[in-house]
């Protein structure tokens, strides 16, 4: 199928979906109406189990089994890339590419600002039912602030500070924890995943039940994978190299 | 009009989508997509989401840029191998 | 007549099936498939917006009872950038595989080779 013909069923296609979606959206609500039926039925639950923060209620309590599937989801693609990425036969982590020194005010910039990075990232995680944030916001700060090493330093020093193993455990043991949080539920006498710790009062830390355990179990499972997917990259980038056979 | 801000930034918005697509180069690709991610996230601000406005700029403006750098990266590496 | 909120996010669709459609680097590809994905997070926010009303997210200064925004769709959007990224993660590595096996990575040569 040549270009000509991919871009005349593009816009045919193109034309039936606007006139699909214009159709559509005159059922749409207004954009700024007041009438929110799914809203009036969550915050009130929210506030009941002590979450200030709906949206992590909704995310960890609510509907914490669609969470569940997004930790598996998120798990599956780590595995699939680096199962995509692995070493073929004909290939080695051969030497590493040079790489320019950086400045000394990226140098300094990087080091000042990586444990800040880290602290904010605990602090997003941990904080996750109190104020804006959680465990997947949180565990992606704390993964690219682990990179910023790689910015101001080289990729050999953070290669010694990121022996993949830990990763993979921090990774395996986020996920293992959240079903079994959810499987602690069942013990208790509930069902699946129910919110069966103490609640506290409102706008404590420890607070609101299994939503900030919940939210612990994903920033630890996310940070785990967003940095072994970046370093499948980093690798394929840097120091994979193919064996030349001689011909 | 209340929500002159919304409506500024949607314009932005989508003239952000625009020259995220129009740019070829997937190197410079990769920094639009960083200012892209930045402009979706303060319209998700102003439409009252800081959680996914957080989301956004953690995912969006600083994993898929990197990933994309280090994609070309490693394709310019190996077709300097072969 | 439809707000312009709805019409941005089928516009975003839209542009980045185009992007899509006319690419010549796959890795172009994946990062107009992310801009595709972008249009539905704009539609799920602008259909949860309520005039002044503001963030789903308690505390001294929102006491229970303000008027808030609807926090079910920004739960699904949440979710919806997480798996986009996934997504782009693995278009990605597929790339890199693709050009190390073919030496290509324009999807209209690739469409010419043949075992």
């Amino acid at each position: 199928m040549n270009r000509t013909t991919r871009l005349v069923l593009f816009l045919l296609g193109a034309g039936v979906f606007a006139v699909v979606f214009v159709v559509a959206a005159f059922g749409l609500p207004d954009f700024g109406a007041a009438v929110h039926t799914y809203r009036d039925a969550s915050v009130p639950a929210a506030l009941d189990r002590a979450t200030p923060n709906v949206v992590s209620a909704l995310v960890f309590d609510q509907r914490g089994i669609d969470t569940l599937g997004e930790v598996t989801i998120v798990f599956g693609s780590v595995l699939g890339a680096a199962t995509l990425l692995r070493l073929a036969q004909d290939e080695r982590t051969g030497p590493d590419a040079d790489e320019p020194t950086p400045l000394p005010v990226a140098r300094l910039f990087g080091f000042v600002l990586l444990p800040v990075a880290l602290v904010l990232g605990v602090n997003v995680v941990v904080h996750g039912h109190l104020t804006p944030g959680g465990g997947f916001q949180g565990g992606v700060v704390l993964a690219t602030g682990l990179h910023l090493l790689y910015v101001a330093g080289s990729y050999r020093a953070l290669r010694r500070v990121r022996p993949l193993s830990w990763y993979h455990y921090a990774e395996a043991a986020g996920t293992g924890a959240y079903v079994l949080v959810g499987c602690a539920g069942l013990v208790a006498g509930q069902r699946f995943l129910a919110n069966f710790l103490p609640l506290g009062e409102t706008g404590a830390l420890f607070s609101s039940g299994t939503v900030a355990v919940l939210s612990v179990a994903v920033g630890l499972e996310v940070a785990g994978g967003v940095v072994i997917l970046l370093a499948q990259f980093l690798q394929q980038a840097i120091s994979v190299s193919t064996e030349r056979t001689p011909s | 009009m209340p929500e002159l801000l919304v409506y500024v930034t949607l314009v932005l918005v989508a003239v952000g989508a625009t020259m995220v697509v129009r740019t070829r180069e997937p190197s410079a690709q990769a920094v639009v997509l960083g200012g892209y991610g930045l402009l979706l996230s303060l319209l998700f601000v102003l439409l009252q989401a800081p959680d996914v406005a957080l989301s956004q700029i953690a995912v969006g403006t600083a994993v898929v840029p990197l990933m994309v750098l280090l994609t070309v990266r490693a394709i310019a590496r190996h077709r300097r191998q072969r | 007549m439809i707000p312009f909120a709805y019409l941005v996010a089928a516009y975003l669709l839209l542009l980045g099936c185009y992007g899509v459609v006319r690419s010549r680097n796959l890795v172009h590809t994946a990062v107009c498939v992310s801009v595709a994905q972008s249009g539905t997070y704009v539609l799920l926010l602008a259909i949860g917006y309520q005039r002044g009303a503001v963030a789903p997210v308690f505390g001294p200064s929102t006491p229970p009872g303000t008027p808030v925004v609807d926090p079910v769709v920004q739960s699904l959007t949440l979710t919806d950038i997480v798996v986009s990224a996934t997504v782009t993660a693995l278009l990605l590595a597929l790339a890199i595989q693709v050009a190390k096996r073919h030496g290509t990575v324009d999807p209209d040569e690739l469409n010419a080779l043949r075992g």
